[in-house]
């Protein structure tokens, strides 16, 4: 038995650890040696999961981990989006009192569980993955203990999640009952071989796509998803809008097509259903928001919905395209919400729509930082945006399902119109207040580096799609 | 055989029986009694099923240690529980519609075709020198260390969220501090003055 | 008739021998109270109870017999099934665990495989009874008593439990049977020595979840009249007492069989070991039990109580930390194969 294959997460648990105890050590205007010990560490931990990627498929630890090259892409995106979190987060915090070593202890945490979850080899590890995940997040969405709306998020977090996770589990033991096994690769022998165990996979099959879509925000499972992004601070919400989800697609890699890959032809259905309806709830309400927090929301429940359309082509091209959308979306997303955060200021939320207005003329350099977001998001070349959705589409059209990217194409260009809202918000109008921006340097760094990746991926985006295509063959 | 069918069957009814009591009382300290009733109950099932380890264990965590906090919360809270059953008759239809699709759906999986006798060989016994902890032992520190070490973290966090989000100083709460009470010296509380006897005036 | 004598025998044998440990446990209980009085009455130049009997040797009885003639009084508006129900609650767990607790290595009603946590799980149970009566009493002072006591049992019973994990790393069973034989050779052998701070921990928190003094501030008379059995009267009262005294000769022979090596002789190795062969075993583990018993009345007489925030500092500050650090120690100590004891 080798643990070599779990350095990663190993460097991570004990770093975590060691941060907690240091934390408790340290006096208040010290506190950033935690933060500056929390991001070395997940620098370290991206590069040592990065130097993983050519490493040969490799099942340790009696069949509960597996070390292969899509975990460790996965990985390192997770880690390298977590970095660009706390980059985000750091004065937001500070100016809101809350700058305390345990959000990033509890962050490590759930990067620590979503690495779980990524390299999951047993149903087992993928609900224990999924535990440690989320329990963090419901902890860090609580963290502003003084905000009433914060509190109510996480309450409505923690229950629905505990209500999702109660679905998932109560498909996975059907599972288990069915195929006597825990082990991923053992269900899906199982599964392979004929028997009369029908009616009991497709019951658990439910379940499981009930829990998945519950966590992924997919309609009409995407209750929590609004609320929560708008009640949690900020700096929560942008890292439950961003790595989590790259998690989310593992998840659903490992549970539908390793696991239950010889039922393709049930889950597909399933994923069409909550493809479109996302697609289409989520473009449309969003449209009515006036809150940015809230847009952005709804707005992930339509990429989810994109991401979802990749995965139900059930080809290699439509997993690596969903990948491709899963990673870039992350990067899209702290950036739309890390925009807020620069915005705002102590005792002042920026998340109103309204608090764009005129940012080209207060800053032109942050404007154009976020021109080039929302249009990536909308789907516009040359952003990255738009190559994610061109692979989907593509994906799906290859697999004969021309209606769906019709769908898709139409509601995203009513999706367009919300994001070049803003566009038009920011060049257009009037600053309503005269402010000045105060930006940290390393709040204008991540800022400056999250808009430009955004850009030079969507103009070279073959590396990185070369890459997902290859830890997939 | 007859004597173990026997201990079963009173088991299982004062399970059910507790089960049920606890949804139905109106008292919560009486809710959370019953739940210990069905706790123990079926710690008694799991005697039965040769899981002695994991009886034992259900005992000491949930009735020792989670629901004596339980039943400390309850009786500190003056819950009045009678707003929390409006609407209960509203409700009623579609609860029993819900509640009935699920038992069609549970008969219909978990049925005897699919897990009775016939699907599912019944386990083998094991003899007096069987032991079950052992078992569990070796299997949880072997096969199962992952999950078990994962699920170690998951306690972590949940212990450092706990304390995260409630040891903080609050303004307006008054607190005493029994180091400084202890500590205080006759100096910090009385000040000796000395003054002249004074005249009685008149 | 012989068929029926085979269905009844054993029944018969398993009954006859719970009444033969519990009519001496029961004695015990009664004289412990004895001794308690006495021993504190001669540490405060007292001399106690002398006046029923020959040295007052009957006064227990005497107490009994009132106990049982007074009334039970129930109050008004107090849940009186609870209310009648919690002495009993209160004393069964601490009769119950005596099933597993062997008193020579085949003088044992039931040897079960995970006889120490069986005694664990039992008496964490034990702090219902005093909740509930708290609780059914519908009186302050007894729901104060009640409260006090479940926040106490539930910060001392993670010390005791992490106390036991060291022992069982140490023994490698979680029998009570192969505990005490795993400590055979020498009085150093016994694990007093290799778990020291572990031994410290369990008694003192045996003495916490007993409510004993300097820990009993779910009574504490002086503040809370009588705390949770503030109400009972009689033989419900009585109960309570039965219990508490019962729980204390339960962890006394705890610590006697976990940390003293139970029956074993305390003079096995030494060159005049052959001198006390023909001493039973059951002799040195009672000789060992009262000494903790001893300890138990002797704490009572000498220290004061301690305020409700240090018993919980004490619990969840000092206790549990030393207890998980000595785990440690102890898993070390195992792995590491450390003479004597673990060679």
């Amino acid at each position: 038995m080798t643990f070599a294959p779990l350095a990663t997460e190993i460097f991570l648990l004990s770093m975590a650890c060691i941060i907690l105890i240091v934390d408790v050590f340290l006096r208040d205007e010290r506190r950033v040696l935690s933060y500056a010990l929390a991001q070395l560490t997940l620098l370290a931990g991206a590069l040592i999961s990065w130097s993983m990627l050519g490493n040969e498929t490799q099942v340790v630890l009696h069949g509960t981990f597996v070390s292969d090259p899509m975990a460790a892409l996965l990985k390192t995106s997770i880690l390298l989006v977590t970095v660009g979190v706390f980059m985000y987060s750091r004065s937001y915090l500070v100016e809101r009192d809350i700058f305390r070593g345990e959000f990033y202890v509890l962050g490590l945490f759930a990067v620590l569980g979503m690495l779980v979850l990524v390299s999951a080899h047993s149903l087992l590890t993928i609900y224990l993955g999924l535990e440690l995940l989320s329990l963090s997040l419901y902890a860090l969405v609580a963290f502003q203990r003084d905000s009433a709306a914060a509190s109510e998020a996480a309450m409505k977090y923690f229950v629905l999640g505990a209500l999702a996770s109660g679905m998932l589990l109560y498909g996975i033991s059907m599972l288990y009952g069915a195929t006597g096994s825990l082990d991923i690769g053992e269900v899906a022998e199982a599964i392979a071989l004929p028997g009369e165990q029908g009616i009991i996979l497709v019951f658990a099959l439910c379940f499981i796509v009930v829990g998945l879509a519950f966590k992924f925000g997919a309609v009409p499972f995407h209750m929590w998803v609004p609320d929560v992004y708008h009640g949690a601070p900020t700096p929560v919400t942008l890292f439950i809008g961003s790595a989590p989800k790259i998690a989310a697609f593992a998840m659903a890699m490992r549970l539908l097509t390793e696991a239950l890959g010889g039922l393709y032809g049930s889950w597909q259905d399933m994923l069409t259903i909550l493809a479109v309806l996302s697609l289409v709830i989520g473009n449309v309400i969003a449209i009515a928001q006036t809150n940015i927090k809230r847009m952005l929301a709804y707005s992930t429940i339509a990429h989810v919905g994109f991401l979802l359309l990749g995965l139900l082509a059930g080809t290699t091209e439509g997993f690596s395209a969903s990948m491709f959308y899963a990673i870039t979306y992350a990067l899209m997303a702290i950036g739309g919400f890390g925009m807020v955060i620069l915005l705002s200021r102590a005792g002042f939320e920026a998340d109103r729509l309204d608090d764009f207005k005129g940012l080209n003329d207060r800053s032109p350099w942050f404007a154009f930082m976020m021109l080039i977001l929302m249009l990536s998001m909308a789907g516009v070349p040359p952003t990255v945006g738009f190559y994610a959705k061109l692979a989907v589409l593509q994906a799906v059209i290859h697999v004969d399902m021309v209606w769906l990217a019709v769908v898709a194409v139409f509601f995203s260009i009513i999706g367009a119109f919300y994001y070049i809202r803003i566009v038009k918000l920011m060049y257009f109008d009037a600053p309503e207040g005269d402010a000045p921006l105060a930006v940290s340097p390393d709040m204008q760094i991540a800022m400056s580096l999250n808009g430009l990746a955004v850009l030079t991926l969507g103009i070279f985006p073959g590396g990185l799609m070369a890459v997902c295509n290859a830890v997939l063959s | 055989m007859g004597f173990e069918r026997f201990v079963f069957y009173v088991f299982a009814v004062i399970l059910v029986y507790a089960a049920a009591r606890v949804i139905t009382v109106r008292n919560p300290v009486h809710a959370v009694l019953h739940l210990v009733l069905a706790f123990f109950t079926c710690a008694g099932l799991w005697l039965l099923l040769e899981a002695e380890f994991l009886a034992i264990t259900l005992v000491l965590v949930y009735v020792g240690a989670v629901m004596v906090l339980f039943l400390f919360v309850v009786m500190m809270l003056d819950i009045n529980v009678s707003p929390l059953r409006e609407g209960f008759v509203k409700y009623l239809p579609m609860g029993f519609v819900v509640a009935l699709l699920i038992f069609a759906e549970m008969f219909m999986v978990l049925g005897v075709k699919n897990f009775g006798a016939q699907a599912v060989a019944i386990p083998e016994r094991h003899g007096a020198d069987y032991s079950n902890t052992r078992e569990i032992g070796n299997v949880l520190y072997t096969d199962y260390v992952y999950p078990f070490e994962i699920a170690s973290v998951i306690l972590l966090v949940a212990i450092i969220a706990a304390i995260a989000l409630t040891m903080r100083r609050r303004p307006d709460t008054r607190s005493q501090d029994p180091v400084a009470q202890v500590a205080v010296r006759r100096e910090d509380r009385v000040r000796l003055v000395k003054m002249k006897t004074e005249e009685k005036s008149g | 008739m012989a068929e029926f004598w085979e269905f009844i025998r054993e029944p018969f044998f398993i009954t006859l021998w719970i009444v033969a440990i519990l009519v001496p446990l029961l004695l015990g209980v009664a004289y412990l109270t004895y001794a308690e009085r006495k021993i504190i009455g001669y540490m405060q130049v007292r001399i106690g109870p002398n006046r029923v009997g020959p040295r007052g040797w009957l006064q227990p009885i005497a107490d009994a017999l009132k106990l049982l003639m007074k009334e039970i009084i129930v109050p008004q508006n107090s849940n009186r099934f609870l209310f009648l129900i919690a002495p009993m609650i209160s004393i069964a767990p601490a009769l119950a665990a005596w099933a597993v607790m062997p008193f020579t290595d085949r003088l044992v009603l039931a040897n079960i495989d995970a006889s120490l946590l069986y005694i664990l799980a039992l008496t964490s149970m034990g702090v219902y009874g005093v909740i509930i009566a708290g609780w059914a009493s519908n009186s302050k002072y007894a729901f104060l008593g009640a409260m006090r006591s479940a926040a106490q049992i539930v910060a001392y019973e993670i010390a005791m439990g992490f106390a036991l994990v060291g022992v069982l790393i140490a023994g490698g069973s979680l029998n009570l049977v192969d505990i005490v034989q795993a400590q055979q050779g020498s009085l150093v052998h016994w694990f007093w020595l290799p778990l020291f701070p572990l031994f410290l921990v369990y008694f003192i928190s045996g003495v916490a979840e007993t409510n004993r003094a300097p820990f009993d501030v779910a009574e504490g008379e002086s503040e809370i009249v009588a705390g949770f059995h503030v109400e009972y009267s009689g033989m419900a009262f009585a109960v309570f007492f039965l219990a508490e005294y019962a729980n204390m000769i339960l962890i006394a022979a705890l610590a006697a069989l976990m940390f003293l090596g139970g029956w074993l002789s305390p003079f096995e190795g030494t060159w005049f070991e052959s001198w006390f062969a023909w001493v039973p075993g059951i002799f040195w583990l009672l000789v060992k039990t009262s000494l903790f018993l001893f300890c138990f009345l002797w704490f009572r007489a000498t220290f004061p109580r301690y305020r409700y925030d240090q018993i919980m500092r004490l619990g969840w500050k000092v206790f549990i930390p030393i207890t998980i650090v000595w785990i440690v120690v102890a898993g070390g100590l195992v792995v590491g194969e450390v003479g004597p004891w673990f060679n």
